[in-house]
Parts: C-alpha cells; structure tokens; sequence
C-alpha cells in the first residue's frame, strides 16, 4: 500500500531522529573518555587513537590517593540508604492513603505536592547552619535526610497509584481458603505490590544519585562528597593539564549503570512516571 | 477518592484513623524536617546580620537585607536570566516534548527502542550532562566548531547569550524526555476511536492533532507545564559547571549560594532564599488557578 510505505518511511526518520537527539552527548562522553591526552583537543568526534590512560589516572593510588573511588562509593551508599528508607516510608504511607479513609488525607497528598515544587535552594543556608550545630555537617546522614524529604513525594504518589491498582479482595479471599494473615500478606499482596515499590525505588535512586546543590552545599571533604560534587573539583595531573580526560570517564563510569538499568525496566520505569498523571 | 473500607462503627473508625495516621506519620516527618522548619529560620535569619566570617557582629536588622537584595542590580540580572531561561527551555521542551510523545505513542515499530533511548537523558546525572555539553562546544577540545557553518574560533562561552544558547540545549536535552513522558501519560488516555471518526469525517492528520489531541490533553499539558516551569526556575547544576555565573549568566539560585555557601552571609544569602521561595510560590499560585482542582491528580516527579 502507497499511504502504508510512506508513513513507514517518515516513523523510521522520526524514530533515528530521537535516537540521535537522545545519544549524541553520550557517545561524545564516551569518546572524550577514550583519547589520549595529546589528542583531546583535536576536535574529532571520533578518537584517532582509544586508550584506557583516563580511567587508570581514576583509580590510581586506590581509596587513598583516587579522587573517585571514595566519592563513587559515598555516591553509591547514599542514594542506596536513601532509596531504602525513602521506599519503606512511602510504602506505609502510601498504603494508608490507598486502603484506609481518614481525615488529613487530601491535606497529606496536597502537602505532598507542595514539597515537590518547594525550591531546595531556599533550605541550603538553614540546613548549613543546622547540620554544624548538629554534627550532620560532612555526613551521610546529613545528605540522606534532605534527599529523603524530596523523594518522598515523588515515591508516595508513585506508590498510590499502584497501590490503588491491587485487587486487595485477594487477601479476604486467601485467608477464607485457610491462610493465616501474614500468609496472606506475605504470598499474595507482597508480590503484588513488589513491582510498584520497585519502580518506585528506580525513581527515587536516580533522583538522589542526580543530586549536586545539597552535595557541594553540605559536604566539605571526600567523607561524604557524592559524585557529582567531587567532578566539579576535579582537577588534571599537573597545573597544566585540564582534567577533561578524567571528568569525562568518571562521567562515563557512573552513567554506564544507568543506562544499563534504563535498558532493562524501560516499561517499569515509564509507567511509574506516567502512573499517576493519568488516574487521580 | 473511593472508599474501601465501610466504616462498621465509630470505634473501629477511629482505630483506623488511629493506624492511618501512625502509618503516615514518619513520612509526614521526614517531609516537614527539611521544608517547613528550615524556610520559618531561614526567614528567621533574613531579618538579621549574619556573616560567618564576622562572627561578632550581628544583630537584628529588620527588612535591611532585602532592601540591599531588591535594590541591587545583580538580583534583578538574575531574575531576568532565570526567567529567560525558564520561558525559553520549557517553550523548546514542550515542541520537542510533544513531538517525541507523539512518536512514542503512535510509532508503529521501535517505540521500546525510542522510550530506551529518551530514558537515557533523564537518568543521566545532570552535572554529567552539562560536561558532556561543556566539552562539545569548547573551543579547544569540542568538536563542534570542527561542524560546517560554525566559525572554528567561536568562543561560546565568551559572551553572554552564547553562553545561554549552550546552557539552554543541555537543559532541553536533559528535561525534554520527562515533559515527553508526562504528555504521553495524557496522550494515551484520548479514546482512539475519536481519531477514527474524524479520519471518516475527512479531517487531515493536523486538523486531528489541533482539534482532538491539543484539546483533551490540556489537563496533562499544564501539569507537565507547571513541574518544569517550577524545575527550570531552580536551574543551578548546569550552569554552576558551565560558566559559574560568568558572563552575566548567574541564575538566582546561583546567587543564593554564592551568598550562603561561598562568602557564608547567612543574613543576605537568606533574604536571597525567602524571595526564591515567594517567586516559587507566585509561578504555582498562577498555574494551580489555570487547572483548578485538577493540580491534585497530577503528580511530583523531578
């Protein structure tokens, strides 16, 4: 058919559009990541020569001496931790919202909203000066809190919407056939729930592992700098060298597990942004 | 909002209130610990002279520092960078927006393919994203200049405006893809059959997008509208790494910090804070009017 073949034609364009639209930057990273220091300024899209020197100089000297290695694995930590607490919090309240009438409800949810919108900028002198006080100043903790508070919104709304999906009737219907109430939790609404409090926990993740104005705001060494902090004091192997080469395979290093994850719960993670957006 | 329990007696509702608000508790904690208090102190401290590195002096000032905030010229660059920007990205975001979301949902193969590829921008570290970006269009290591109809020398972050022409397509590339999701959230609920009977009707495939489509997904629209336009206005990580504010390019949150974290004058820099929040609270005010009640469907995501 003439009219099928055409509108082939114009998705295959729309479609190798998007791809280049959405790789381009990333490819370019990778392709910084790979020249030689003599070559990195050549301009070439594509390495003349690809050498691994950018990612050995990364991990020379190991924890001590490496300005990546304790700032990916505080990066990693952290927005582990936060995803954790952030995912259990959210669940019970997500699950109250989504089960339970009771007064306070719509106050929580709009609540929620607001918080979302609330400008972090306008929490980092506060914060500042409270986590001196406290001693949270250049700590975990001291990151895992903010990061909880603006995660939470997103992962309570996230929530509610699968959690108003789950045909609760189940667990009557399982405990009616003889199962005790933790069975009936445990095997049938547990699994269930699992998918969306996964997708939830995605979400939450990349927000705390994106992370850069609490991170430089409120950590002053590598005891607790995350990634993103510490690629803005990078700096090159003498006074004369920029750490393009560097920043760039670092870039590559914490991007690489995120595409892989993006790759393998595209769905999930598309309908956990949609899910909400589109029932009440 | 259903209910899904029967209320069976006054006794077991207020024991189910009882669990509901224990089960809410701690994340309604966690939410208010690092908003609500940190926003009533950080008026606390716009209204008197503090500055870390003169610890001695200080006291309470009354509105002074706004008054220095509002009547320097610096204050209202930034305002108009950060408006610019705002307007401007989230104008592009919305174009690109919807055309990604309409190859998203109607593309015949390849849509998991596309949705891979646009995932990728939002889940990339926006820090990371404006290096890449950064490293393109520098003179001496990007391989931008090297493209045709691009002078070789062009200094891009030389100059103010082509400072923000590479600021703005980090921005777009990064943000696009979440504004292509949450529109496609509100392409996929227009019934199919619609388009169908406009398409007996004789309606063209454009008379379709602006009669049917554009119409129906209003709702969505201001929604996605509303979280970028409030997202857009914080922009801080890309030009943080870009041009750190040089060139006239400071954002206002890039000001914000500057006060509080760079020279610790926890008394302006708070002033800063509190007119942020007051713009913040001025541009939701403004959309929540637009959509009504129908704000509380949509949802919080960065």
């Amino acid at each position: 058919m003439e009219r099928g073949s055409r509108e082939y034609v114009l998705w295959s364009i729309g479609i190798v559009v998007v791809l280049i639209f959405a790789l381009i930057p990333v490819l370019w990273l990778v392709s910084v990541s790979l020249k030689t220091p003599e070559s990195i300024t050549d301009g070439r899209f594509i390495p003349s020569e690809v050498s691994l020197d950018s990612y050995k100089s990364l991990f020379e000297g190991g924890i001590d001496e490496s300005p990546f290695i304790k700032p990916l694995i505080n990066s990693i930590l952290i927005a582990l931790s936060t995803t954790v607490i952030s995912i259990v919090l959210a669940s019970f309240c997500a699950y109250a919202i989504a089960r339970l009438e009771f007064p306070g409800k719509r106050v929580i949810l709009a609540g929620a909203l607001a918080i979302a919108m609330f400008p972090p900028i306008s929490t980092i002198g506060p914060l500042f000066d409270m986590w001196r006080a406290l001693g949270l100043y250049d700590t975990y903790p001291g990151l895992i809190i903010p990061y909880l508070t603006f995660s939470l919104p997103l992962a309570i709304y996230c929530l509610v919407a699968f959690f108003r999906e789950i045909p609760w009737e189940l667990e009557q219907a399982a405990q009616v056939d003889g199962a005790t109430p933790f069975q009936a939790f445990r095997k049938v609404i547990v699994p269930l729930a699992a998918p969306g409090m996964f997708t939830a926990a995605i979400l939450v993740f990349i927000f705390a592992w994106n992370d850069f104005l609490f991170a430089i705001s409120l950590t002053s060494s590598d005891a607790s700098r995350t990634v993103p902090a510490s690629l803005a004091f990078f700096t090159g192997e003498s006074s004369f060298t920029e750490p393009t080469g560097s920043i760039a395979a670092a870039a590559v290093v914490v991007t690489v597990p995120i595409i892989v994850f993006v790759l393998f719960f595209q769905r999930r993670i598309v309908s956990g942004l949609t899910a909400g957006a589109v029932k009440g | 909002m259903e209910a899904h329990v029967p209320a069976a007696g006054s006794a077991r509702t207020r024991s189910e209130h009882r669990l509901a608000w224990l089960l809410c508790a701690p994340a309604v904690i966690a939410m208010l610990a690092v908003t609500a208090y940190p926003i009533v102190y950080a008026i606390a401290l716009s209204v008197q002279q503090i500055d870390l590195r003169f610890p001695d002096e200080g006291g309470f000032v009354g509105l002074d520092n706004y008054t220095s905030v509002l009547s320097s010229q610096l204050w209202w660059t930034d305002v108009f960078n950060t408006v610019f920007l705002t307007v401007v990205t989230v104008s592009i975001e919305l174009v690109l927006g919807m055309a990604i979301a309409l190859v998203m949902h109607r593309a015949i193969f390849g849509r998991g393919v596309v949705r891979t590829a646009v995932l990728i921008p939002y889940g990339i570290i926006t820090v990371v994203s404006a290096f890449a970006w950064q490293f393109a269009f520098a003179p001496d290591s990007g391989f931008v200049n090297n493209l045709p109809l691009i002078s070789d020398e062009m200094d891009w972050f030389g100059g103010r405006f082509s400072s923000f022409a590479v600021i703005i397509m980090a921005e777009v590339w990064k943000t696009t893809p979440f504004m292509a999701l949450l529109l496609l959230a509100g392409l996929v609920t227009i019934d199919g059959q619609l388009y169908e009977a406009a398409k007996v009707d004789g309606a063209s495939a454009w008379q379709r997008f602006t009669r049917i489509t554009l119409p129906l997904m209003k709702p969505a629209i201001l929604v996605a509208l509303l979280f970028r336009t409030l997202d857009a206005f914080r922009v801080f990580d890309t030009i943080y790494i870009m041009t750190a504010g040089a060139q006239d390019t400071e954002s206002v949150s890039i000001l914000g910090f500057n006060q509080l974290i760079s020279r610790l004058n926890l008394g302006l820099g708070s002033a800063v804070s509190v007119l942020i929040f007051i713009c913040v609270l001025i541009i939701a005010t403004l959309y929540v009017k637009l959509l009504g009640t129908r704000v509380e469907e949509g949802r919080p995501v960065k």
